[in-house]
């Protein structure tokens, strides 16, 4: 039987605030265990919750830019369940009436092997505010858990897909795509290892045709889009084998071992889950109006969409080359920084999507450390732009400007990397060659085109590479004919 | 709706609450009367009528983004449960708040 797998996402992003969702105690990553943990924090008896505007914003932001109904009146419920780094015994969070409703992110799923790339469109069913919990450290002291709540009540959206991705690789564009947008419109740090972004992922399997959900199994905590590839593949085997042995899938969640590659259930709870969610008594429905909706989305940035639509228009770049370089925000940045200082739109597309992000990728370096900045590329391209140098030659000044020998017109002189423009010492160089290399001159002239090419070959090489090659072949032409 | 004796001992269970059994059938019937309450409640005809979902017709005011807690780690921790085992201390360790160990 072939089978289908059927995926959705629960993302927690972590909002990039200052301070706490519900009190004014820092968010900093790193500090002391405790110091940044306030009565609110601790749940001491008595304590209120105060909602951050910027938690608000931010999700309003999110939901602005996946096109999602931001609802006007959205409620905080209590979600109650006992765990020592949770000391309320409760998280607030959103439940019936959630900030963000119903939008879509568009992903682009990669080429794999015979299979074409292609996009495709996830649903996003809701997203919500809510508090982090705090964190349990071991080890401190033999035979207890150390709890640190510097953590608790840090703002987290909680972003739910629809069950809407058939492979793991549609759940790691779509898990990479949202990573890229929370960070592009600043909501997010997107810092995985931190754990300011985690994804749980869902899973299920059904034959193929089948419209029936089987039964899923939630992968949870995933921090990396490598071991969400590995998880989800391997859970998805683990299904199929044991549906087609004549097992049954029973609801659980699954913790993923880097390790051994393999999900493995936690062990089931006594009783199933049973949060008892009501709404907050201590906070009052979050009204969003329109006019706040306009003020947020007069303070983002242009989004990555629209971006690659101005990209293709303005510089007449590809759909696939707009699309490439609207993949992150700090890629779109380099490339307008480097048009911005004067290079020409598709040579620098070209450059930033090659040479650089080989560069980059090859250092395991970011754009934010390439020794090479939009500034410099843009002087080396307009060196190429103005004949200075040719397209090899720029390669050999990108190599010396990344291993920072310099700028690029001193690394041109250094290096003697100048190209002949001059037309009179270009044609005293195809004198020569025209003359030592009668015998090839004889071959064009019987109908030998391939010849032509060997005689530009033997002027660039007469030059040692510097001829302008477009003088050379223009003047070789007028020489011959 | 009817509740019996073992939604009591759920109920309880989850808010981890421990009842003796003559304590459960108290509670049992102490919150049939108040379900009761609700189902008079629910027979009012609330046709038109947008649910609220807090008894005051308000909505939340928002705190700007700043700092402006301290760090009271010292004062709260004096105030951590004790040890135990004969000790009166506060159960903390390395700015930690102890805990009976956690595994999952």
């Amino acid at each position: 039987m072939e089978w289908e797998v059927v995926i959705g996402l629960e993302t927690h992003a972590q909002l990039q605030t200052k301070t706490k969702i519900f009190s004014g105690a820092s968010t900093a990553f790193g500090a002391e265990p405790n110091t940044q943990a306030c009565e609110v924090s601790i749940a001491l008896p008595g304590v209120l919750p105060v909602l951050n505007s910027e938690a608000v914003n931010c999700a309003i932001k999110f939901g602005l830019a996946v096109n999602a109904h931001i609802a006007p009146r959205s409620v905080f419920a209590r979600k109650n369940y006992f765990y020592p780094d949770l000391p309320k015994g409760y998280q607030i969070s959103q439940y019936e009436l959630p900030v963000v409703g119903k939008g879509a992110i568009t992903i682009q799923v990669p080429a794999v092997g015979k299979n074409a790339a292609y996009e495709k469109v996830i649903n996003i069913t809701r997203a919500h505010l809510e508090e982090d919990a705090g964190k349990s450290v071991h080890g401190a002291v033999e035979g207890m858990s150390g709890i640190d709540l510097n953590r608790a009540g840090t703002p987290l959206l909680e972003i739910v897909t629809e069950p809407d991705m058939r492979s793991a690789a549609e759940a790691v564009a779509y898990a990479k795509k949202l990573h890229e947008l929370v960070q592009w419109i600043g909501i997010c740090d997107g810092n995985m290892q931190e754990g300011s972004f985690r994804c749980d992922v869902n899973v299920s399997v059904r034959p193929k045709g089948s419209d029936k959900l089987g039964t899923r199994r939630e992968i949870k905590n995933l921090n990396s889009f490598k071991f969400m590839t590995q998880a989800i593949e391997f859970e998805t085997r683990w299904q199929i084998e044991t549906l087609e042995d004549g097992g049954a899938i029973s609801q659980a969640t699954v913790l993923f071992n880097p390790d051994t590659g393999e999900t493995r259930a936690m062990r089931s709870k006594e009783e199933a889950n049973d949060y008892r969610y009501f709404p907050d008594p201590d906070l009052l429905p979050l009204e969003i109006t329109e006019a706040d909706k306009a003020r947020v989305k007069a303070q983002m940035p242009e989004l990555p969409e629209a971006m690659k639509a101005r990209f293709e228009a303005q510089y007449g770049l590809t759909s696939y080359d707009a699309a490439s370089l609207t993949a992150s925000r700090e890629l779109a940045d380099y490339f307008v920084a480097a048009v911005t200082a004067g290079a020409e739109a598709k040579p620098a597309a070209n450059w930033v999507m090659g040479a650089i992000s080989a560069k980059l990728n090859a250092e395991e370096k970011t754009l934010a450390d390439s020794p090479v900045s939009a500034a410099q590329l843009a002087s080396l391209l307009k060196r190429i732009a103005d004949n200075t140098i040719s397209n090899n030659a720029a390669k050999q000044v990108f190599e010396a400007m990344w291993n920072d020998e310099g700028e690029v017109d001193a690394i041109i002189e250094a290096k003697g990397l100048k190209q002949v423009s001059d037309t009179g010492a270009i044609e005293a160089i195809i004198d020569e060659v025209l003359a030592a290399n009668a015998a090839m001159v004889e071959e064009f002239k019987a109908g030998k085109e391939k010849a032509f090419n060997a005689l530009v070959g033997q002027a660039m090489k007469a030059s040692k590479g510097k001829a302008n090659p477009a003088q050379v072949n223009e003047i070789l032409k007028k020489k011959l004919s | 709706m009817a509740l019996s004796i073992d939604d009591i001992k759920k109920i309880a269970h989850l808010a981890r609450i421990e009842v003796s059994e003559s304590e459960a059938q108290a509670t049992l019937s102490k919150l049939t009367g108040i379900m009761g309450l609700i189902e008079q409640m629910q027979a009012v005809d609330t046709t038109g009528i947008e649910p609220m979902s807090h008894s005051q017709d308000l909505t939340q005011r928002l705190r700007d983004d700043v700092v402006t807690k301290e760090n009271l780690r010292a004062e709260f921790q004096k105030n951590a449960p004790a040890l135990g085992n004969g000790s009166n201390e506060p159960a903390v360790a390395e700015g930690l708040y102890l805990v009976p160990k956690v595994i999952e």
